[in-house]
């Protein structure tokens, strides 16, 4: 029981942490890409696109790659660490917290920046206004990047190698109890991977819908 | 009266092309200026650079006769305010959308309250201070959003076309509150509209951009009977515009020809003059040709009539003298009358309601 409880709070831990890093990221830099034009826009906005579809196993391939003792970042040992984790499920979700973003962010009306600006908004307040007017659409991508990295298995299990007492999450404890035949347990870890995604989404949900009628 | 904003040579481009270019306009504080033009003429343009939105590529804006762009934007901006034809309200009360501008500025809670309480009563939409502003129809949309403009007190006031979106019963409520709002705060305004009525109603001065140019501006007066040119008449209404020379000119009264007809305008412009003779149709009188009385005016010319259609409450005439002319007459005049296509009619209007553009 209480190496259920070690691999939850370890998910629910390496997840919300790479979505946190997502949101720091992202956020900033899909409002950039939202409200600015330059040249290579649409080309950024292209990589970004292709970035939220991005295979989890690819980002497992190449996170290893960079932290294996002979790659480029070897030197930090980082590989089979729950760090290792939450840098490889920060790749998965900082693209769709971004392009989610600028989705956000540009289905709100492009005259609304002029009327905050032409009422005396300082850029930082204007930002700010438009956050929160996209609120909703902002909170969804906040769950879509959550939702991203909960349940994927591919790269946490590359870079974590779902070590007992230190890299195993949900996803990969339930890969393992299945190839050992463990069904029982393995669908007792996938309901409270459920529960646990349930939980988050719909405090996320609450907020989101808060003051709403 | 002292001038708020003043602009000279102003040129703004949108990527390569020119859309504005303005040699010299003021704004005189205090005044309500309406800018009128067909669409494309460049008048959101000007708007944006009053508002510091948008950067001329040429030009010098003083605002009380300092240079804008020694100015810091964010404070020039606090000066101001900006009214758009949507509302752009945002997702919260309205008590929230009329505080917002306040909230920048860092006023106190109080202050705030009291301001936009103030406004909400003003624009009688004090009910719907604690209503959701996506719940609002259009009407009470826009004066949420006039509240909020108004409370922040702006040195000048910037609306650009706020009731275009809007039904014709709301839009005359609106702008006759709007009207003695302006009377009663005494803020300088720039008003952007193509509805040559609002610009009547509203305007001490009107300014006609056109092309990007700004090609008359004067009181209402000035502009809508006496246009300098043959786009600024058609603009404001002038449609009838016909080429003449004038062939006499004496004691403020010029006689134009135009083919074999004499036509009398009031003028000072030399004999041999080429010139265009503008008519406003609402100048243009119609008579049945047996029942019109006997008079000596030279602007008395028979025709028939080629087309009737309605205008709203008015019905317009075009009648065919030798040269078309435009008249505007009440319904009931025109069924009182038995006005139909094809029957004589006897047209005629005064000199002084003539006004000649040089050539």
């Amino acid at each position: 029981m209480s190496e259920i409880l070690e691999v939850t709070i370890l998910s629910l831990r390496v997840s919300l942490i790479a979505t946190l890093i997502s949101l720091t990221v992202g956020l900033p830099f899909g409002t950039w890409l939202a409200l600015r034009k330059f040249r290579s826009r649409g080309f950024m906005l292209s990589l970004i696109n292709t970035g939220m579809a991005l295979p989890p196993v690819v980002v497992g391939l190449v996170v290893s790659i960079l932290l294996w003792r002979s790659g480029l970042l070897g030197n930090l040992r980082l590989i089979y660490t729950p760090t290792a984790i939450v840098i490889a499920q920060t790749v998965i979700a900082a693209p769709v917290m971004t392009g989610l973003t600028v989705a956000a962010l540009q289905q709100l009306n492009p005259r609304l920046q002029l009327q905050l600006l032409g009422l005396g908004a300082s850029r930082a307040q204007m930002i700010w206004a438009l956050w929160k007017e996209a609120r909703l659409p902002l909170l969804a991508a906040l769950m879509a990047a959550f939702g991203s990295v909960i349940s994927e298995v591919g790269a946490s299990m590359m870079v974590g190698g779902n070590i007992r007492h230190q890299t195993r999450v949900l996803t990969t404890a339930i890969v393992l109890e299945t190839s050992k035949g463990n069904f029982g347990p393995a669908v007792a870890l996938g309901v409270l991977l459920l529960v646990i995604a349930f939980l988050v989404n719909a405090a996320l949900t609450w907020i989101q819908q808060k003051g709403r009628s | 009266m002292k001038n708020l904003i003043e602009i000279q040579n102003l040129v703004v481009k949108r990527e390569t092309q020119t859309v504005l270019e303005i040699d010299e306009i003021a704004v005189r504080e205090g005044e309500v200026l309406a800018v009128i033009g067909p669409n494309g003429a460049g008048k959101s343009t000007f708007m944006l650079v009053l508002a510091h939105l948008l950067k001329p590529v040429r030009g010098r804006i003083t605002f009380r006769d300092e240079p804008l762009e020694e100015m810091n934007e964010l404070i020039y901006r606090r000066k101001i305010s900006l009214v758009l034809q949507e509302p752009l309200l945002m997702d919260t009360t309205v008590f929230n959308n009329v505080a917002t501008g306040l909230r920048f500025r860092g006023l106190s809670k109080e202050e705030i309250s009291e301001r936009v309480n103030t406004w909400l009563e003003r624009l009688g939409i004090a009910h719907l201070a604690r209503r959701q502003a996506r719940k609002l129809s259009g009407g009470e949309a826009q004066r949420a959003s006039l509240a909020r403009a108004f409370a922040l007190q702006p040195e000048l006031l910037l609306l650009d076309e706020p009731f275009s979106a809007l039904d014709a019963p709301t839009r005359a409520h609106l702008q006759e509150d709007l009207q003695a709002l302006l009377k009663t705060t005494d803020i300088t305004t720039v008003f952007i509209t193509h509805d040559l009525d609002e610009a009547l109603l509203l305007g001490q001065r009107v300014a006609v951009l056109i092309e990007g140019q700004l090609r008359q501006i004067g009181t209402p007066e000035e502009v809508f009977s006496a246009p300098k040119d043959e786009q600024v008449a058609a603009f404001v209404g002038v449609e009838t515009v016909i080429p003449g020379k004038i062939v006499e000119s004496s004691e403020g009264r010029a006689i134009v020809a135009h083919q074999n007809h004499l036509l009398e305008a009031v003028s000072e412009l030399p004999v041999g003059r080429e010139v265009l003779f503008c008519l406003r149709p609402e100048d243009v009188t119609l008579w049945l040709r047996e029942s019109a009385p006997p008079s000596s005016a030279r602007n008395r010319l028979t025709g028939n009539i080629e087309a009737i259609y309605p205008q709203g409450a008015l019905m317009r005439v075009v009648v065919n003298c030798g040269l078309p002319l435009m008249a505007l007459i009440t319904r009931a005049s025109a069924r009182e009358m038995g006005l139909e296509e094809g029957i004589k009619v006897v047209a005629s209007f005064k000199a002084s309601a003539v006004h000649l553009i040089p050539r």
